[in-house]
């Protein structure tokens, strides 16, 4: 037997503070209000930092100071906007290694994925938008389009710094200015990119970050002061956003939750498929919004793909985070895991096979162990429900339509997968699936380049690609 | 003698038609796909006390290889010395699994390496590019066999394949095979099976990747030469660029995984040309314990067809014992 010796990342490359405030108008500030909160490292529980929670009155400094310096952003000539954002993208890749090291500390995601693929997509994404920022007027959106003004962004704790580059470098492109507020429970990359921005050299107040939890992004999104908001998180949060704007100016774009069907027939590439269903499901311990939740797979070949999917399962690596070997992280938060419990148990109590590889978990922190259902029936909560976690459902059809009418029959639609081997039915089956992403014999890939964003209760507006331009523009003014 | 072979599958192998509806039944084989898993596999990393065993590992599985037409007797002779003992100021540094060499010079080498448990094999069938009559390839394979080599490396004709007479392919696998079960002429026939006394040599299919151009074609030569008889499935003569590459012996791994589980029969596999580093020797190593599994982290199911591979394992291993770098003259060149 070949046992893998620890390889575990260093992370004497990360310089944690011991408390952090706020960063608005260029300068840390400490909070009004009294709210400390730790974050901690959910793979040991080990406590990284004390984060101040910005108060109304914090988040109100922070959209002023976003204020007044959009006058000024926004009167600058696109070519000089890009290399600021040039700047900021370069100071990511040199950073890479440390920030990859924070994220896995922070998020509990193993240092494969966020060496791998986050940071080189963060560092993508700025290059991508960077190089918009003098041709908005050749984006198919107007001769003149215009920024829209302070843009108030709220993102989710899945792919820390991921997220806030979707956020953050369209908006900056575009000549907008931001007020972020990052997840409770991973603020740190956040904070370390508002170092970034001042490495950067980047005019004090285009960028600010207010961390805290609901209430610090209730206070934002329904501050007079924001023109724009942007949100990735869960559907229920969405609608409570939807309805505070409800009846304003302000524009909004909602990147929500989904119940992806990643669907398999039965010419597929099976051991590629088999690839495809685990990074679908398994990658970033399945805390994606458009994780292949849901496999539907061709009756004819389910037995023999099950059994491939359960062996490659058996190799799948979990434990610490910073190992360079690991595939499976840790659950972000006890909060999650509780979650992820309660919809697996009403999974085996609604009927379905629950099975998992052989897979000691650590005594401290927070894990979960991938998990197949087997036998799911469209009417379980674990077929429509979102999990968030690494538990796949597995259900079976018979033809092309039915695998169609499956995959749809959802609240959400966000993404989904196909796996044949035959061009006509990928094409017949890609144009049915009412979901914003169809993956084409791959899943979860991921490029700025490519507009992402949902259907149904999945959310509304696009990220990313040229289309992604359109949620910070504005470019109806005549 | 194709007749009296009994191999799992033997009767897809009726006609073409038969073998070809098999091969092309397959599961696909999405490159991208293919790349992605294999690249992402390059990434884990070997340490400290794994590194070290796989060092040890990669060298008991090195095909020590030299096939130059300027080889000599003296040139063999060399090799063989360096594969029985590769460092001959460490008697704990294991063996090589086998030389490789061409058949006029299987005497020598098997002269060389007598009783060190060192294997002998031999390129056969008019390698490298296998155009020749099946008379002659059956004649070289029994001349190498006769001469003592223990394992045949015969290449596949790759121009039969893509023009997609399988059965072709097959019939030659199988005839080769059959014999590389004559060793020393009729007397193995005599008894009952031939598998008494002596043991048939083993055979090793190359299927020369580089020149089969898709994954898919990949796999179905794999299964071809698994059910035509091979015992290993062999990337590259080293002659054609690319040689081995991770994502072909990937397809290849799948193919032996499969295979056993449907048979019970385990298939060996040898990447062979390009594989020069530690490391890359590494990364075929972690590709066999994540694909066919630990079973086959064997000389027995995989081999390494290189021949400066085995000085780079050896500086590794050394570095590894006293935390520093020799400089290459500590190393014997052969």
């Amino acid at each position: 037997m070949f046992e893998y010796a620890p390889a575990p990342e260093s992370r004497d490359i990360v310089d944690i503070r011991p408390s952090y405030g706020l960063f608005i108008n260029g300068e840390w500030v400490e909070p009004q209000g009294e709210e400390r909160h730790k974050t901690i490292n959910p793979a040991t529980e080990e406590v990284l930092a004390e984060i101040g929670w910005a108060s109304e009155t914090d988040v109100d400094r922070a959209v002023q100071a976003a204020r007044k310096a959009f006058t000024t952003w926004s009167a600058l000539p696109g070519a000089e906007r890009a290399k600021y954002i040039f700047r900021i993208a370069r100071i990511i890749q040199e950073r890479s290694r440390e920030l990859a090291v924070l994220e896995s500390l922070d998020n509990g995601k193993p240092i494969r994925e966020s060496r791998d693929v986050d940071l080189p997509l963060v560092a993508a994404h700025f290059f991508y938008y960077a190089g918009w920022a003098d041709k908005l007027a050749y984006a198919g959106l107007g001769v003149d389009p215009r920024p829209l003004g302070v843009a108030g962004q709220v993102i989710p704790w899945n792919f820390p710094l991921l997220m806030l580059a979707w956020k953050i470098a369209p908006a900056l492109a575009c000549g907008n200015t931001v007020v972020l507020k990052p997840a409770e429970t991973t603020p740190l990359t956040a904070l370390a990119f508002a170092e970034i921005c001042r490495q950067a050299d980047l005019p004090p107040g285009v960028v600010n970050i207010v961390t805290g939890a609901g209430a610090t992004g209730a206070a934002l999104v329904a501050h007079p002061g924001v023109d724009k908001v942007a949100f990735t998180g869960s559907t229920e949060v969405g609608r409570q956003i939807a309805r505070t704007l409800a009846g304003t100016r302000k524009k909004l774009t909602l990147e929500l939750g989904g119940k992806a069907a990643n669907i398999v027939f039965e010419d597929a590439a099976l051991d590629q498929a088999v690839e495809g269903i685990v990074n679908g499901i398994f990658f970033n311990q399945g805390h994606v919004c458009c994780a292949g939740s849901r496999l539907l797979v061709q009756e004819s070949i389910a037995g023999d793909l099950l059994e491939a999917l359960k062996r490659r399962l058996a190799t799948l690596r979990l434990g610490d985070p910073l190992d360079k070997n690991t595939d499976i992280g840790a659950i972000n938060s006890a909060a999650q895991l509780a979650k992820i419990r309660e919809l697996s148990a009403a999974g085996e109590s609604e009927g379905a096979e629950r099975w998992s590889p052989p897979c000691p978990l650590p005594d401290r922190g927070f894990w979960f162990p991938p998990t197949v259902f087997t036998g799911v029936a469209q009417s379980h909560r674990i077929a429509r429900e979102e999990i968030f976690g690494p538990v796949l459902s597995v259900l079976t059809f018979r033809t092309p339509a039915e695998a169609v009418e499956k995959a749809n029959n959802t609240p959400y639609g966000l993404s989904a997968g196909v796996w044949t081997e035959k061009g006509s039915l990928m094409l017949w089956t890609a144009s049915r699936l009412r979901a914003g992403v169809v993956w084409s014999n791959t899943f979860n890939r991921f490029d700025p380049a490519s507009p992402f964003g949902g259907y149904k209760e999945s959310g509304y507006g696009r990220e990313g690609g040229r289309h992604g331009l359109e949620a910070y523009l504005d470019w109806n003014h005549r | 003698m194709v007749s009296t072979l009994t191999t799992p599958f033997a009767e897809v192998a009726t006609s073409n038609a038969s073998l070809r509806a098999f091969l092309h039944g397959l599961p696909g084989v999405d490159r991208v796909g293919a790349d992605a898993r294999a690249a992402m596999l390059a990434t884990r990393s070997i340490k400290t006390t794994a590194k070290g065993q796989a060092i040890d590992l990669a060298i008991g599985m090195v095909d020590l290889t030299t096939l130059e037409g300027a080889d000599t007797p003296g040139k063999v002779r060399a090799m063989c010395a360096k594969a029985v003992r590769p460092d001959p100021a460490d008697p704990s540094v294991p063996s090589a699994a086998a030389v490789c060499v061409y058949p006029d010079l299987v005497a020598t080498a098997v002269q060389a390496v007598e009783g060190s448990g060192v294997k002998v094999a031999s390129v056969a069938t008019a390698f490298p590019s296998g155009r020749s009559s099946l008379e002659v390839k059956v004649a070289e394979t029994a001349l190498a066999v006769a001469a003592g080599a223990s394992e045949i490396d015969m290449v596949i004709d790759r121009g039969a394949f893509l023009a997609g007479d399988y059965l072709k392919v097959f019939e030659e696998i199988a005839a080769v095979k059959a014999a590389c079960g004559r060793a020393g002429g009729a007397q193995r026939e005599n008894g009952a099976g031939g598998a008494q006394g002596e043991q048939a040599a083993h055979l090793k299919v190359i299927l020369e990747t580089g020149e089969l151009a898709t994954y898919d074609n990949v796999r179905r030569a794999s299964w071809l030469a698994m059910i035509a008889g091979g015992d290993f499935i062999k990337t590259s003569t080293g002659k054609v660029s690319p040689a081995a590459t991770l994502p072909v012996t990937l397809i290849m791994l799948e193919a032996v995984r499969d295979f056993a589980r449907r048979t019970g029969r385990k298939i060996g596999v040898k990447p062979a040309g390009g594989i020069r580093t530690t490391k890359d020797a590494i990364k075929y190593l972690v590709l066999v314990n994540e694909t066919a599994g630990p079973d086959w982290l064997d000389p027995d199911l995989f081999r390494l067809g290189a021949s400066s591979l085995l000085n780079d394992l050896l500086m590794q291993r050394q570095k590894m014992a006293t935390g520093r770098y020799a400089g290459p003259d500590y190393f014997t060149l052969d």
